[in-house]
């Protein structure tokens, strides 16, 4: 019993941990759970353009920051003739571009291009501001106005953000106040400008967020910009120009605070054009690419670590722990005789590699003209050893004319049968043939038939594209598995078989049990 | 009847299922390291022998070809023996001869074989033709059984034998196995013999099942088994319960044959008895095994006092 209980944790443990793992992986590095789920993947290219002046030319271009709601999965930089390198100065990421010899003086166009994926979920806040807002600069012209339109603001909003609210749509109200008009008009029609500078007189600590509005098929697009307070431990954004509140969905944040997007030394009329166009994109690449690029440690010390060859032999045996699943089940619940525990699971990767249709008929042939000839062989009075290794090279013989005759009738898909593992058949003949001369042929048949049955189930398990996807994306699934079989293994009820095999003992005792009653 | 028996059914009946019995009954009460002594008839015979358990006479053992020169020394002026695997199961490779002529040697079939065929066979033993799993194997020879007549016409064309599923050395269930033509001599209920289910109070038929169908006489020679009565019924009983004491196995399935001049003797001994005898007996064994369990709690007793205790609790 005690045991018996020792198991049950154990499996519960190992069913636990298998299962958070998965969990994990899929709610908090976002692999997806099924297979076909996908994402879309923006391909950004912001164009720089500009006119040098002939001094030496320095492009500096701020780049999609930590802080961003965007997940860049790759990037790439056109910079013919400059010099091109990348900063990281405070968490900030610059692109820079300089070339001293600007002889020609015609325009000049850059591009750096990336594939981004947009997620509002992922946006983190940036550190709280630290000490008290500047003074904003002020015209002495326009004190008087700032005085009045603030204090009417002051009057009637409640919350900073109320009053940010407010004082965005009075600055971009179709009928402006005389005072707005005013202060708009002394700040060249900046509603920007103005909205700064009575934010910092009311204290406020605010920045401005520089993005992308995503659009699929958009072309030169410009940047826009939100403002962002911040406010009782966070920061809001208002769309500046409605002063509505939040983050727009389609928003794609590129730059946060206030730093400029782009800085040209050396050149006039430098400007900054976005076009954008969205791809579907299986949601494991991209997981597997953000999350390599953030060395998430779940991942970097797995399987995707691994080359993409020997990631290709482990997609395989990932897959044995399922095959081995199906053949304690219909062994011990079904009751159904297999010759081995695992020959049906060494069948059924054989099955994969040939594909069902060509390799079923493919192996009852190769195994029937084998045991054909094992049973010749057998006749000769040859030692164990010797005749495995004859059967060994028959199968291979057997595998080679195979393929060659079905070539020349234009079967081409019996051709992979050359893949087919040789010692798995070999294996099988020698198996089937001691078999038949132990048991008899009926045997053959039922452990055979089984053995085949059990592996077409294993292969239509294995082949399964949602549990080739699970196994090879959430291995941790196995654990699961390996925790079924253990509770499978102190399975001590009846088998479905046997509820067949005594049937007749039953319906005899039943009868016994009438016939005594109609005695009496 | 349908298809399927339900499980409760079963339960009800008290069948002890294959699960079950691999992990209550082999699991826990058979060590694995006894597993060579019973799987090897050659090792079972010397610790018969050592224990003083009856068993067949061991004529000689060939363990290397080479040796398969001196076979006509081993057998001397014996006409009747038999030529076994050590390592081989379910009767295969098993080779009798009943007679003699000469050269030659006659089968029990009338068929007469030379010396070179039985080197031969021996020769196929040695190179694990037999043998589980192919392993290379020894031959053994045995001394033929003369059996009992008093069940001569309940088997055809082979031996019967008496198999006792013993449980923590006491005898549960009985049955005698009785070969027919279509088991080809054999005594394995699968390959088509006859299993007679066994009263333990007193060895007498209860009924007959060939095939998983009850039948009541013998299909080849046509004797009913309503009179069949097994001889020496309580020292069978005595010989099965030993060989829990000789291999420590606490469960089970000694093959006993009776031998006219010897009684009975130990065929063979079994660690993982099927569960066809519950077919033959028409009863399952759990209820019994759980009486045996009860009982074992009294503390432990001898062969004598377990024999009598399971004729007691268990005859009809």
């Amino acid at each position: 019993m005690k045991a018996r209980i020792q198991l049950f944790i154990v499996a519960a443990l190992l069913a636990v941990i298998g299962t958070s793992g998965a969990l994990y992986k899929n709610l908090a590095l976002d692999f997806p759970l099924w297979p076909g789920e996908s994402r879309n993947v923006w391909t950004l290219q912001s164009k720089i353009s500009f006119e040098p002046t002939g001094d030496p030319i320095e492009v500096t271009l701020a780049l999609p920051e930590k802080h961003g709601n965007g997940i860049i999965i790759d990037e790439n930089f056109s910079s013919s003739g400059f010099g091109f390198l990348i900063n990281e100065e405070r968490e900030r990421r610059y692109a820079r571009w300089s070339r001293r010899d600007a002889n020609n003086k015609s325009a000049i166009t850059l591009h750096y291009k990336m594939q981004v994926v947009h997620d509002n979920k992922i946006l983190s806040e940036p550190a709280a501001p630290e000490g008290e807002v500047a003074k904003p600069r002020t015209y002495p012209s326009e004190r008087e106005s700032l005085r009045i339109f603030f204090e009417h603001l002051n009057e009637v909003s409640g919350t900073d953000a109320s009053f940010t609210q407010l004082m965005l749509s009075k600055l971009n109200a179709r009928e402006k106040s005389q005072d707005v008009s005013f202060l708009l008009s002394a700040n060249n029609d900046d509603a920007m400008a103005v909205a700064a500078k009575l934010l910092a007189y009311r204290g406020i600590h605010f920045q401005t967020v520089k993005g992308v509005y995503l659009q699929d098929g958009r072309r030169r697009a410009n940047y826009a910009q939100l403002l962002e307070i911040y406010s009782q431990g966070e920061w809001i954004q208002f769309n500046p120009e409605t002063g509505e509140r939040g983050l727009p969905d389609n928003f794609l944040v590129w730059q946060r605070g206030g730093i400029s997007l782009l800085d040209v030394i050396g050149g006039v009329n430098s400007n900054v054009e976005f076009s954008m166009v969205v791809n579907t994109v299986p949601a494991r690449t991209v997981a597997m690419m953000q999350d390599l690029s953030s060395q998430a440690a779940l991942i970097d010390f797995s399987i995707y670590s691994l080359p993409v060859e020997q990631q290709g032999v482990f997609k395989t045996l990932l897959l044995i722990p399922i095959g081995a699943l199906v053949v304690v089940f219909l062994r011990i619940i079904v009751g159904l005789p297999t010759s081995g525990t695992f020959m049906p699971i060494l069948i059924a990767l054989a099955f994969i590699e040939t594909g069902l249709l060509a390799g079923l008929p493919m192996f009852l042939l190769v195994v029937g003209v084998g045991l054909w000839i094992r049973y010749y062989l057998s006749h000769l009075n040859l030692l164990l050893v010797a005749r495995v290794s004859a059967v060994i090279i028959v199968v291979l013989g057997l595998m080679a004319f195979f393929s060659i005759a079905s070539y020349k009738l234009g079967i081409d898909s019996a051709m992979s049968v050359t893949f087919f593992p040789t010692i798995i058949l070999a294996w099988t003949i020698e198996r089937m043939s001691t078999l038949w001369e132990e048991e008899g042929p009926r045997d053959v048949v039922k452990q055979g038939g089984g053995s085949l049955i059990v592996a077409i189930i294993a292969y239509g398990l294995m082949t399964n594209s949602i549990a080739k996807h699970l196994t090879f994306n959430f291995p941790e699934l196995s654990l699961v598995l390996l925790a079924l079989i253990l509770m499978i293994g102190q399975y001590s009820g009846y088998r479905l078989s046997e509820l067949y095999r005594f049937r007749h003992m039953i319906a005899a005792q039943k009868q016994a049990a009438k016939s005594q009653q109609a005695g009496q | 009847m349908g298809w399927f028996a339900s499980p409760g059914k079963l339960r009800e009946a008290g069948v002890l299922g294959m699960n079950r019995r691999n992990v209550q009954c082999i699991l826990r009460y058979n060590k694995r390291s006894l597993y060579p002594l019973v799987d090897n008839k050659l090792k079972t015979k010397l610790a018969a022998q050592a224990a003083g358990v009856a068993v067949p006479e061991l004529v000689g053992v060939i363990e290397h070809q080479f040796q398969i020169k001196t076979l006509l020394n081993l057998i001397g002026e014996r006409t009747q023996f038999v030529i076994k695997p050590v390592q081989g199961s379910g009767g295969k490779g098993i080779l009798v001869i009943v007679g003699r002529d000469g050269n030659d040697f006659i089968k029990p079939s009338g068929q007469r074989v030379s010396v070179d065929y039985i080197a031969r066979h021996a020769s196929n033993i040695l190179s694990g033709l037999f043998s589980l799993g192919g392993r290379t194997d020894q031959a053994m020879i045995e001394a033929l059984i003369n059996f009992d007549e008093a069940l001569a016409q309940y088997s055809y064309e082979g031996v019967p034998d008496v198999r006792v599923v013993v449980y923590r050395g006491y005898p549960v269930m009985a049955m005698i196995r009785c070969a027919t033509h279509s088991s080809d001599g054999k005594a394995n209920l699968h390959q088509g013999a006859v299993g007679v289910g066994l009263n333990l109070a007193n060895g007498r038929a209860i009924c007959a099942v060939q095939n998983g169908s009850l039948v009541n006489k013998h299909p080849d020679t046509n004797h009913a088994f309503d009179d069949l009565e097994v001889p020496s019924w309580h020292a069978i009983l005595m010989l099965a319960c030993g060989a829990h004491e000789m291999t420590g196995l606490g469960y089970l399935g000694a093959d006993i044959v009776l031998d006219k001049l010897y009684g009975p003797l130990i065929l063979e001994l079994n660690a993982r008895p099927g569960l066809s005898i519950q077919v033959a007996n028409q009863t399952g064994l759990l209820n019994r095994l759980k009486v045996i369990d009860t009982q074992c709690e009294q503390g432990p007793q001898n062969v004598e006092q377990r024999v009598a205790f399971s004729q007691q609790a268990f005859g009809l």
